[in-house]
């Protein structure tokens, strides 16, 4: 397993934000996490990433605990998060952006990187040298995930990518995924379009106020019963 | 003509220190929304280490320099590490409280050291430099030529290298910062080293013109400078600059008519102005977010 989290507890204050939760990423998968708003799922990406600490539970990647680990050690261990609401570098331009997703690489690998993430988005090498808070609702999702790419995460976390986005947009972010995903990267994804998730994901999980319901492939769920009644409106 | 070039030259002179100590709050606000009001007895420290390397020591005054600069550092840095870093996660108050503190424990301390009283001594730089049939002082030139060299290094440092990047990111999103890889405690660790080692420069350019050093030297010349950064467009760096030859250029502009008595008042005059009409100063940046 690339990613193995078992029974985590999250708590804000005296909230308990994540019950127990356990879910494992294999390499070249997609695993999807899917559920209403205020489920619990960033949660869970931020405490994977170290921003929130769990009060209890394991949480092993490549086989090595990274429950104390510093968010920015995490990063430069092969383990790259795409935040909720984009959240680019306003005030910086687009390759600025993109140079700090590769912080933790070395100076020499920064240009072959920067020119894979101009041939997934080529909008962004259009637009290479404008503020990033220019850009469009769509461009700064592309220039997120871009930023992301740039350390050359073993394992990439999108959270709520096709959030605020135009239907066209939504399709072409999901393009992108996998076509990442052809390319053997291997992708946890947060989503609340569980339609578009459970499409392109291998395996998935639902999560429901801190806790995960369900689980099984893509299509399993896709076509489960319980699924179609909660989320994709059928 | 003469009258108004030489009051001019003035107000630069002392818009340089307001600016130089003016971009240490400023970027410091920037990445921890922390008014530190301790930075302005980091120049008394700076101006203190420049004086006894000079007086006592009797180092020769570039070798003095570097060690107030030295000095003003690693106070900005250990003060951060011990006062401010263990309270990152607390509300914003309490840091604006423990800075006061320390700011007294530095004031106090100093007196404690060095004795209340003003130590004097004499000159570093003198003469004038003639120009046609103007005479300028050499401390002046010097002071504005200074200022202008470290806000260009500045610049460069924050525009292009890697550690000046991170600081404009971290100063813009911590959270999504940490996510790219970015260290917070070395990155803002780099801001307080930056911005007290501006202050030092400032605290050996005060020492220049002014040529004496007080425990409470810091505190009237870090507030005018706190206005210089608000009225700049507080957690700007372009706007510090601006915001300290401004104070300067207006303290001046109050000695040539007369009401030099007035130019303190004249200052905190601007501080509740531009609190009032735009509260973002010149360069503040507006908070609009794109969903």
């Amino acid at each position: 397993m690339l990613l193995s989290v078992q029974d985590i507890h999250v708590y804000y204050g005296a909230i308990h934000a994540v019950k127990g939760v356990s879910f494992d990423v294999d390499k070249g998968e997609i695993v999807t996490l899917i559920g209403a708003n205020g489920a619990g799922k960033s949660t869970v990406l931020n405490t994977v990433s170290g921003l929130l600490h769990p009060r209890s539970g394991s949480i092993l990647f490549q086989d090595e605990s990274i429950v104390s680990v510093a968010p920015n050690k995490i990063v430069g261990r092969g383990l790259a998060q795409c935040p909720e609401g984009r959240r680019i570098f306003a005030q910086m331009t687009v390759e600025e952006n993109l140079e700090m997703g590769a912080y933790t690489r070395p100076a020499s690998s920064i240009e072959q990187n920067i020119a894979h993430v101009y041939d997934l988005f080529p909008r962004l090498k259009e637009r290479r040298r404008q503020i990033g808070g220019t850009l469009s609702g769509g461009e700064q999702q592309m220039l997120a995930m871009g930023r992301a790419l740039m350390s050359e995460p073993k394992l990439l976390m999108l959270d709520e990518p096709s959030m605020g986005l135009a239907p066209i947009l939504v399709e072409q972010i999901f393009a992108i995924i996998d076509e990442l995903h052809a390319s053997g990267s291997t992708i946890l994804l947060v989503e609340q379009n569980a339609q578009m998730a459970l499409q392109v994901a291998d395996r998935a999980y639902v999560m429901e106020s801190g806790q995960i319901t369900l689980s099984g492939t893509g299509s399993e769920l896709l076509n489960s019963d319980s699924i179609k009644k909660a989320y994709l409106g059928g | 003509m003469s009258l108004f070039f030489s009051q001019f030259l003035n107000g630069l002179q002392t818009g340089s220190v307001y600016a130089l100590v003016a971009l240490g709050y400023s970027m410091v606000y920037g990445i921890i929304l922390l008014l530190n009001f301790a930075h302005g007895d980091i120049i008394m420290v700076g101006a203190y280490a420049a004086f006894y390397s000079m007086t006592a020591f009797h180092l020769h005054p570039l070798l003095s320099v570097v060690l107030a600069v030295a000095a003003s550092t690693l106070l900005g840095v250990v003060i951060e590490k011990v006062a401010y870093t263990p309270l990152r996660q607390a509300p914003r108050l309490s840091l604006l409280i423990t800075a006061i503190g320390v700011s007294f424990l530095l004031e106090n301390g100093a007196q404690l050291l060095f004795g209340s009283e003003t130590k004097s001594m004499s000159p570093i730089v003198t003469g004038n430099v003639s120009l046609g049939s103007m005479s300028i002082s050499k401390v002046a030139l010097l002071t504005i030529a200074v200022t202008v060299a470290a806000m260009a290094i500045l610049t460069f440092l924050v525009q292009r290298t890697k550690l000046g990047k991170a600081m404009r990111a971290v100063s813009e999103d911590m959270g999504a910062a940490q996510l790219m890889g970015i260290s917070l405690n070395k990155t803002i660790s780099f801001t307080f080293a930056v911005g007290s080692a501006l202050a030092g420069i400032g605290s050996v350019l005060y020492l220049c013109a002014y040529t004496q050093a007080s425990p409470t030297m810091g505190s009237m010349l870090g507030l005018k400078a706190f206005v210089a950064a608000v009225l700049g467009g507080i957690g700007s760096i372009p706007g510090a600059m601006i915001g300290g030859f401004a104070i300067g250029l207006l303290e001046a502009l109050c000695s040539a008519v007369n009401l030099s008595v007035w130019k303190d008042g004249v200052v905190f005059a601007i501080l509740i102005l531009v609190l009032l009409v735009k509260p973002t100063g010149i360069m503040g940046r507006s908070q609009a977010e794109k969903v």
